[in-house]
C-alpha cells in the first residue's frame, strides 16, 4: 500500500494529541496518528517510550490527560473498555489476560452475556467460534481449559475474544514476545487473512524483521513523542532501528579467546518432567570459564527443567551436578556456587512487583553484611547500592524508591542484569534474556554477557531465536524433548542444519 | 460496574471516605434507636459517653482494646505474608490455658518474678496451637484457613472440658471456672488507682516491636516478600516454609499473649467466656488497619470504643442489646467499604 492510497481510504482510527502524565513523567506527549481500514500500522519504540501507554488509553485502560480518541468518526468516551470493546476495538495485551480455570468457550464469551445466559446460547455461540476459527485461521479446542494451552494457543483464544466481539480493529502488544518463530509465522497468516477482511490492525514490536514483513506504515515512538512515520516500503531495518534510538545500532563483536578449565559440569542428568513439559534425559554439559555456551531449541523441550536445574530450584533424578560445593542443592547453593541467574519470567519470577527498586536489588543478597548484620536490615546500604545499579547498568527509573512495577520491561531487566552481574559471577545462567527487549537494550545485555565472558565467566546462554544463539554462542547445544546434542563450535553447523537438529533430527544417532 | 484501582489516592479521598461511613453509620444507628423506641440524638450522646465520655468509660475502652490490640498485631502479621491464620481464638485460649496452669501450679509462689515466664509459655503455646496447620500447609499443602478455623472448635471444646473436668475450680461452687491465679501473678495497674492493667503496655510494646520486625529485620523483609510473590521468593532463595513456620510462631504467640492478658490482667481465671470473639474481631481491626501494626493500634481502641458505648448504651437507654449489636456491625461494615473505595473507584461499564 503507497501513501496516496490510505489517505483515499476511510479513517477508522483517529488519535488527537494525546498527552498522558504519570508524575514527573510524560509517557505520550501530545501524540496524534490515524489508522486507514485494512492498514497495518507497526508502533516501535525504546522500552519506555510510551507505546503501552497509548495502547491503553485508546482501550479505555487509562485516562489521557489531553487529547481524545475518535473510532469509526465518533468520539470515543475516555476511560471506558467497555465502550471501545462496542466501538470495535479488540486488544491483545502484553500479559495474557485469560482466566485459566474457564475453558476456551466460556473466556471468549465472558463479559459478552451474563454466564447463565452463556450456557444457554452455547450451540450458537460454538457454531460463531468455528467460523471465525475456519476463516481466520485460529485452530483451538473450544472445550480445552485455557490452563493447559501453550502460550501461543492462549494468544489464539485472545485473538479469537477479540474477533468473536465483532472487532474492526485489533491491537496487538508485542504478541510475538513469548511465540516460537513458528507460532510467530502461524499469527501472520492469520493477521494477513484479517486484513483482507478489511480489518485494520495496529501492533507493538521490537523485532524489525516482522515489522518489514506485516506492516503497511511504521509509526516511531521515542520518550513519548511520535518522532517518525514512515510507508514501510520505502524503509529497511537499518533505518528503523536509527529513527528508534537515535543512532545507529552497532551488534558487539565476538573476539574468539580460548576458553579456561569447566566450572560447571553437567554429568548423565535427569529430571522428572513438569506437567507436559519433559524432564531431562541424561543430560551431559560442561561449562566453560570464558566461554558463551548456547542451547538452541523449540521452547518446552526441556529448556525449562534445565534452567531450573542450574538455578538451583531443582535437584536431578539421577546423574551429578560437578563444580557447585557441597551445600545440598538449592536456589541458595546455586547463589553461593556463584551462579548468576537471569530467568526467562523477569515479572513472575525475577522481581517482586510492588517491593521498591531497592527491595528488589537485595532480593538475592539481602542476608549478607552490609545488608544485614545480626538479622537487622541496613536500608541505607541497600540504598547505596541501587544507586550504584542504577548508575552503572543505566536503568531509567524516578528513582531507588519507586515499585519496580512501574518500570518498562528493558529497565526491569537492567536491574536484574546488575542485580546479578555485579557481584563478578563465575558462571552466568541467561535464560531469554533480550525478550521483549528493544535492539538498543539487545546489544546492551549482549554485550555485558559478551564482558563477563571475556573477564572469565562461563556463560550458559538459553534463547529460541537462533541467530541471537549463533552471533554469541562460542559453542552451541540443541535439545529436544530433553535430549541434548552434541557440543558444535562456532561455525560447525549452518542454520539450517540446527534447525534439523531442533526439529530432532540426528538425536536417533546420537542416543 | 467494576472497581478500578487508585494508583496514589489522595489525602481527601483517604480521610472523606472513612468520614462519610462515620456519618451514615450515625443516621443508621439512630434510625435504629428509634425504631427500639428511644430518643435517637439522646442515644448517640449514650454511645460516645460511654465509649469515651469519662475517665473511667476511656479506661474501660482501653481495657477492651487491649486483647483486640494483640489478636489485629496476631491477624496483621500472618496475612502480610499471606497465611490466612484464622484462628486467632484457638492460640487465645491456649496462651490462657497456660497462665492458668502456670499461674495456679509451679510458678504460684514465685511471685511477679514469674510473670515475664507465665508469659513467654503463653506465647509458646499459641505458637505451637497455629504450628501444626502451617507444618500441615507447607508439607502436604492443606488450605490453612480451614485448618486454623477448625482448631477454635477443638480448642472452645478442649477449654469446656478442662473447666468441667481437670481444671475445674474446686471452690467455685459449681461454676465451669479455673481456679483463681495467684494474687501475686496479677498484671498491676499501670497507675495507682487506675483501672487499667499493664496488658495494656504490653500490647503498645508489642505493636511498636512487630512494627520494628517488619519494617527493619531481615525477617520482616523476608515475611513481605513470600506474601507478595513466593515464586519470585523462592527463587531468590528465601526459605519461603521456614519463614511461614517462623510467621506462624510470632502470629500464634501474638495471638496468645491477649489470652495471658485477659486473664492475669482481667479475669484472673479462666472460663468459657472469656473472649466473646476476639480472634475474629481481630480480623476486623487488621483489615481496617490495612495489616499495619501501628494502625492496629488506632483501630483496636476505636472498635473496642463501639463496643464498650453501644454497650453502656444499651444498659442505660433501655435499647435492646441486640439493636447495639446491630449498630456495632452496621458501623464495621460500612468502615470496611469506605476502606475499599478510598484504594478503589466504582466505574460504569
Ligand atoms: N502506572 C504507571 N505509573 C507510573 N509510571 C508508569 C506507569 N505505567 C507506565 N509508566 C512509565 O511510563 C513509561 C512508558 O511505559 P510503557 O509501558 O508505555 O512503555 P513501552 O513503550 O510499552 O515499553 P516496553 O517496550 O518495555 O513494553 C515508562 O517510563 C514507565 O516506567
Ligand atoms: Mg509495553
Amino acid at each position: 500500500m503507497t501513501a496516496t492510497d490510505h489517505k483515499a481510504q476511510e479513517i477508522v482510527l483517529r488519535l488527537d494529541r494525546i498527552t498522558k502524565r504519570f508524575g514527573a513523567l510524560t509517557a505520550n506527549d501530545a501524540i496524534s496518528l490515524t489508522l486507514a481500514r485494512g492498514e497495518v500500522i507497526a508502533l516501535l519504540g525504546e522500552n519506555g517510550a510510551g507505546k503501552t501507554t497509548l495502547m491503553n488509553i485508546l482501550f479505555g485502560q487509562y485516562t489521557a490527560d489531553e487529547g481524545q480518541v475518535e473510532v469509526f468518526g465518533k468520539p470515543l468516551p475516555p476511560g471506558n473498555p467497555r465502550a471501545a470493546l462496542a466501538a470495535g476495538l479488540g486488544m491483545v495485551h502484553q500479559h495474557f489476560t485469560l482466566a485459566d480455570n474457564l475453558t476456551v468457550l466460556e473466556n471468549i464469551q465472558l463479559g459478552t452475556v451474563p454466564l447463565w445466559r452463556a450456557a444457554l446460547g452455547q450451540a450458537k455461540a460454538r457454531a460463531k467460534l468455528a467460523q471465525l476459527a475456519a476463516d481466520f485461521g485460529l485452530g483451538v479446542d473450544p472445550d480445552a481449559r485455557v490452563g493447559s494451552l501453550t502460550v501461543g494457543e492462549r494468544q489464539r483464544v485472545e485473538i479469537l475474544k477479540a474477533l468473536y466481539r465483532d472487532a474492526r480493529i485489533l491491537i496487538l502488544d508485542e504478541p510475538t514476545a513469548v511465540l516460537t518463530p513458528q507460532e510467530s509465522d502461524a499469527l501472520f497468516d492469520t493477521l494477513r487473512r484479517a486484513v483482507a477482511k478489511g480489518l485494520s490492525i495496529i501492533f507493538i514490536s521490537h523485532k524489525l524483521h516482522e515489522v518489514m514483513a506485516l506492516s503497511s506504515r511504521v509509526v516511531v515512538l521515542r520518550h513519548g513523542k511520535l518522532v517518525g512515520e514512515v510507508e514501510t516500503a520505502g524503509t529497511d531495518r537499518h533505518a528503523l532501528a536509527a529513527m528508534m534510538v537515535g543512532a545507529e545500532v552497532t551488534p558487539p563483536a565476538v573476539t574468539p579467546i580460548t576458553p579456561g578449565p569447566a566450572l560447571l559440569t553437567l554429568r548423565e542428568v535427569s529430571t522428572p518432567s513438569i506437567g507436559a513439559a519433559p524432564g531431562l534425559n541424561a543430560v551431559n554439559l560442561a561449562l566453560r570459564a570464558g566461554q558463551i555456551t548456547g542451547l538452541a531449541g523449540v521452547s518446552g523441550n526441556g529448556q525449562a527443567a534445565l534452567s531450573d536445574l542450574i538455578s538451583g530450584l531443582i535437584s536431578p533424578q539421577s546423574g551429578s551436578l560437578e563444580g557447585v560445593g557441597r551445600m545440598r542443592w538449592s536456589s541458595r547453593a546455586a547463589i553461593a556456587a556463584g551462579i548468576a541467574r537471569i530467568p526467562e519470567d523477569r515479572h513472575k519470577t525475577g522481581t517482586i512487583a510492588d517491593f521498591s527498586l531497592t527491595e528488589n536489588a537485595i532480593l538475592e543478597t539481602y542476608t549478607q553484611a552490609p545488608y544485614s548484620r545480626w538479622g537487622l536490615m541496613n536500608w541505607h546500604a541497600a540504598e547505596e547500592q541501587t544507586r550504584h545499579l542504577i548508575e552503572t547498568y543505566d536503568v531509567r527509573c524516578p528513582g531507588p524508591h519507586g515499585p519496580i512495577r512501574q518500570l518498562s520491561g528493558g529497565n526491569m531487566q537492567k536491574l536484574i542484569l546488575g542485580r546479578v552481574l555485579d557481584a563478578a559471577p563465575r558462571i552466568i545462567l541467561a535464560n531469554q534474556p533480550v525478550r521483549g527487549l528493544d535492539i538498543g537494550a539487545i546489544s546492551y545485555v549482549h554485550s555485558q554477557l559478551l564482558a563477563a565472558r571475556n573477564a572469565g565467566a562461563a556463560v550458559f546462554l538459553i534463547s529460541e531465536d537462533l541467530d541471537e544463539i549463533m552471533a554469541l554462542s562460542d559453542v552451541v547445544h540443541v535439545i529436544s524433548e530433553g535430549q541434548l546434542s552434541p557440543e558444535f563450535q562456532r561455525g560447525e553447523k549452518t542454520a539450517a542444519e540446527l534447525g534439523l537438529w531442533m526439529a530432532g533430527q540426528g538425536f536417533d544417532r546420537a542416543a | 460496574m467494576r472497581l478500578e484501582p487508585i494508583a496514589n489516592p489522595g489525602l481527601g479521598r483517604r480521610l472523606g471516605f472513612p468520614a462519610a461511613a462515620l456519618v451514615v453509620t450515625v443516621v443508621i444507628a439512630s434510625l435504629l434507636a428509634a425504631i427500639a423506641g428511644a430518643d435517637p440524638l439522646l442515644t448517640l450522646g449514650l454511645v460516645l459517653k460511654g465509649a469515651a465520655g469519662s475517665k473511667f468509660a476511656l479506661l474501660e475502652t482501653l481495657n477492651r482494646a487491649t486483647p483486640l490490640i494483640f489478636t489485629g498485631l496476631a491477624i496483621a502479621v500472618a496475612f502480610r505474608a499471606k497465611l490466612w491464620n484464622i484462628g486467632a481464638e484457638a492460640q487465645l485460649y491456649a496462651g490462657a490455658i497456660v497462665t492458668v496452669v502456670l499461674g495456679t501450679s509451679v510458678l504460684s509462689g514465685m511471685g511477679a518474678a514469674a510473670l515475664p515466664i507465665v508469659g513467654l509459655g503463653a506465647m509458646v503455646a499459641g505458637a505451637v496451637v497455629l504450628l501444626g496447620p502451617v507444618v500441615l500447609k507447607t508439607r502436604f499443602g492443606v488450605d490453612e484457613v480451614v485448618t486454623t478455623l477448625l482448631f477454635n472448635f477443638i480448642m472452645l471444646l478442649l477449654v469446656s472440658y478442662l473447666l468441667e473436668g481437670p481444671m475445674k475450680d474446686p471452690m467455685g461452687m459449681g461454676w465451669p471456672k479455673s481456679a483463681p491465679l495467684d494474687r501475686a501473678l496479677r498484671l498491676p495497674r499501670i497507675a495507682e488507682g487506675l483501672r487499667l492493667h499493664w496488658g495494656f503496655g504490653v500490647a503498645l510494646i508489642a505493636a511498636g516491636l512487630v512494627w520494628f520486625v517488619q519494617a527493619r529485620t531481615t525477617l520482616g523483609y523476608e515475611m513481605r516478600a513470600v506474601g507478595l510473590n513466593p515464586q519470585a521468593a523462592r527463587f531468590a532463595g528465601i526459605p519461603v516454609n521456614g519463614v511461614l513456620v517462623k510467621t506462624a510462631l510470632l502470629s500464634g504467640g501474638l495471638a496468645a499473649l491477649a489470652g495471658f492478658s485477659e486473664v492475669a490482667g482481667l479475669k484472673g481465671h479462666l472460663s468459657q467466656d472469656l473472649s466473646p470473639g476476639f480472634g475474629y474481631t481481630g480480623i476486623i481491626v487488621a483489615m481496617l488497619a490495612l495489616l499495619h501494626p501501628l494502625g492496629v493500634v488506632v483501630t483496636a481502641i476505636f472498635v473496642a470504643g463501639i463496643f464498650v458505648g453501644a454497650d453502656s448504651m444499651s444498659r442505660a437507654a433501655g435499647v435492646p442489646t441486640y439493636i447495639a449489636d446491630m449498630m456495632l456491625a452496621t458501623g464495621l461494615l460500612l468502615m470496611v467499604l469506605a476502606i475499599g473505595l478510598t484504594k478503589f473507584r466504582v466505574v460504569r461499564g
